[in-house]
């Protein structure tokens, strides 16, 4: 499902190269629950923004559902970040005029998809995260954690293959962390595949399988035991 | 269509999100086109007024009077139209449908029961009425027989009436003009002013009366307007009087002509260019005043994009394309613009409306609908074209980057 082949990039800093990853393989199937892990700099954003089709490798192939993206130009790569990809961020990302629903709608504007169909999923999808009686609530009216449930349901109301998430429990406290995981947690057990990353060992212990980003390589990758429920 | 309206909406909630500074954004676009619509209001009005009064005398109506240069009045040498002019358009010229000598017959004062008034007195026959387009509201015009008999009958204008205080219907009264009593059998329809000078302050007498009445006054002159039969030979029995009027007036090939062939419409014409140029050097002001709106625009929506960088970078990570952004800032820019050219459009008229009351005698303001039309379109443009670069700028940012932006 996601294929890294040999991927390399590089960022010019002025005169500077940068090796932002220097060399990447990996290979993430269907309904894996996978922790990047990594002290900053070490390269895991960069990982990160490529499997979501952020940025295009400056080497090597990525292959997403069997389609080579390295080459996609960027009106393509949005196509593909639309669909195959459902973004969660560390401080939430909510478009702050617009209410939960009309943030939750958003991804949907650019399928074309008509209002009542939008608006549909997005009940759908609110409600699934817990969020059924806060529809039409302003992101500042909304704590944390509601906030965070509006963005994963934002991210998945698109039914993407991945589920990407950047630390997304970084800017909550433990009780709201433990409870955006446990989502995360029911997610994948509902088979939705997972990349998420962090540095928080606590949490990548919620995950299956985690790999260490080092240096712009994968030094480490090993599944996780089995946690104590 | 659908995403259309999408968009269209999203942007109006954008705007309404920063309500002041949007006004504040449009308001040279709002001002500018206040402007226009206030001064054109106010100059068409004006000029529909002028062409109504004119649009009587059809523009089939040609005018044959002599033409003098300021020499002629200082040597005393004038032109006058002669008798066998008139003669001459009636029965020499073809094409020529109704012909209507107009003789000014200064014959002084007119009185009726110790009150005196000093209308413009002239000496017409029937066909004066078809052919300048007067109309009695009370009584008749003149007629053939007047004209035969020379009768002593005068229809007058309602300015007369008024100033004499003679009865509402003055038919039957008795006025003396000059040194001549004459029966009043009609009364002419309310024309109203043109600049001011009234058109009712007049007097019609039967043709032969007023030429032999006049026949000695040195100041008596003669107009003669006449109708062409066939509108599209105006031109040709312009050319065939030109011709037969220098024949009759025995003018040597060579020399000029001391005559003129007049249009009805060319006065409305003549007014028309002044107007025009009016209205394109306003054009030229209201454009620089819209070229400064939207820079304006431009610069606020470029604030707006900077300030919207995370925004921007989010709608990129959830699947929007360069395309969909560029669309929505443009979107938002043409809106902003034409939103103050709608406000500009309605206030403008309020103000020409004001204006047009405040000067008494105006004629009212009146705006066509497509200036209208056009005033919203280029306030809309405006946005769009000023819009180009902000939106671009928002269309080429990068998602990482804009994301991380703070």
């Amino acid at each position: 499902m996601i294929e890294l082949k040999g991927i390399v990039k590089r960022y010019v800093l002025g005169d500077e190269t940068v090796l932002a990853l220097a060399g990447v393989d990996l290979f993430v199937g269907r309904n894996e629950y996978v922790a990047l892990i990594g002290p900053s700099g070490s390269g895991k954003s960069t990982l990160m923004n490529l499997i979501g089709c952020l940025d295009s490798p400056s080497e090597g192939h990525y292959i997403l559902n069997g389609r080579d993206t390295s080459a996609l130009s960027e009106q393509e790569l949005a196509v593909v970040r639309n669909r195959e990809i459902g973004f969660v961020f560390q401080s939430f990302h909510l478009l702050p005029r617009q209410s939960a629903l009309q943030n939750v709608m958003q991804p949907l504007v650019y399928r074309r998809m008509s209002p009542s169909e939008r608006r549909d999923r997005a009940v759908q999808a609110l409600r699934n995260v817990g969020l059924g009686d806060r529809l039409d609530h302003r992101p500042n009216q909304l704590s944390g954690g509601q906030r965070q449930r509006v963005a994963v349901a934002r991210a998945l109301v698109g039914e993407p293959s991945i589920l990407l998430a950047d630390e997304p429990t970084g800017n909550l406290d433990s009780r709201t962390s433990a409870e955006i995981m446990g989502l995360f947690d029911a997610l994948h057990a509902q088979g939705q595949t997972v990349v998420l990353v962090t540095h928080e060992p606590d949490i990548a212990a919620h995950c299956r399988r985690t790999i260490r980003v080092f240096d712009g390589r994968i030094v480490e990758d090993h599944p996780n035991p089995a946690r104590a429920a | 269509m659908n995403v259309f309206a999408e968009a269209f909406s999203a942007a109006l909630a954008s705007l309404n999100a920063h309500r002041l500074r949007s006004f504040l954004t449009t308001l040279g676009i709002l001002i500018g086109t206040m402007a226009v619509i206030a001064v054109v209001s106010v100059l068409q009005g004006f000029s529909d007024s002028i062409s109504n009064q004119f649009s009587d005398l059809g523009s089939n109506t040609l005018t044959l009077a002599a033409k003098n240069e300021q020499e002629n009045f200082r040597t005393g040498q004038i032109n006058r139209l002669t008798f066998e002019d008139v003669d001459a358009l009636r029965y020499k010229i073809s094409g020529i449908e109704r012909v209507a000598p107009i003789l000014r017959a200064p014959l002084g004062a007119t009185l009726y029961k110790g009150r005196s008034v000093a209308p413009q007195i002239q000496g017409a026959t029937e066909e004066a009425q078809d052919v300048l387009g007067v109309d009695t509201s009370i009584g008749r015009f003149l007629t053939a027989s007047d004209e035969k008999n020379g009768r002593r009958v005068a229809v007058i204008g309602t300015d007369v009436r008024d100033q004499l205080r003679m009865p509402p219907d003055p038919v039957g009264e008795y006025l003396l003009i000059g040194r001549e009593w004459f029966r009043v059998v009609g009364l002419l329809e309310k024309r109203g002013e043109i600049f001011g000078f009234s058109q009712d302050n007049r007097i019609f007498i039967p043709f032969s009366v007023a030429r032999s009445l006049t026949g000695t006054f040195e100041r008596s002159s003669m107009e003669v307007s006449f109708t062409v039969t066939n509108l599209t030979e105006v031109n040709q029995v312009r050319e065939r009087t030109e011709r037969a009027i220098r024949a009759t007036r025995k003018l040597p090939p060579g020399k000029a002509d001391d005559f003129e062939i007049k249009a009805a419409d060319s006065f409305v014409r003549q007014f028309n260019s002044i107007t025009a140029t009016a209205t394109a050097v306003l054009a030229g002001i209201v454009g620089i005043s819209l070229l400064v709106g939207g820079i304006g625009i431009m610069n606020i929506m470029l604030v707006s994009v900077t300030e919207r960088t995370r925004e921007i970078g989010i709608l990129k990570a959830l699947g929007a394309t360069r395309r969909d952004i560029l669309v929505q800032f443009l979107l938002e820019a043409a809106l902003l613009s034409l939103l103050g050219g709608l406000i500009g459009i309605v206030l403008g008229l309020l103000a020409g409306m004001g204006i047009a009351s405040l000067i008494p005698n105006f004629p009212p303001a009146h705006v066509p609908i497509w200036v209208m039309i056009a005033a919203a379109g280029f306030s809309a443009i405006v946005g769009v074209v000023f819009g180009i670069a902000p939106a671009s700028k928002a269309a080429a940012l990068d998602p990482i980057e804009a994301l991380r932006y703070e």
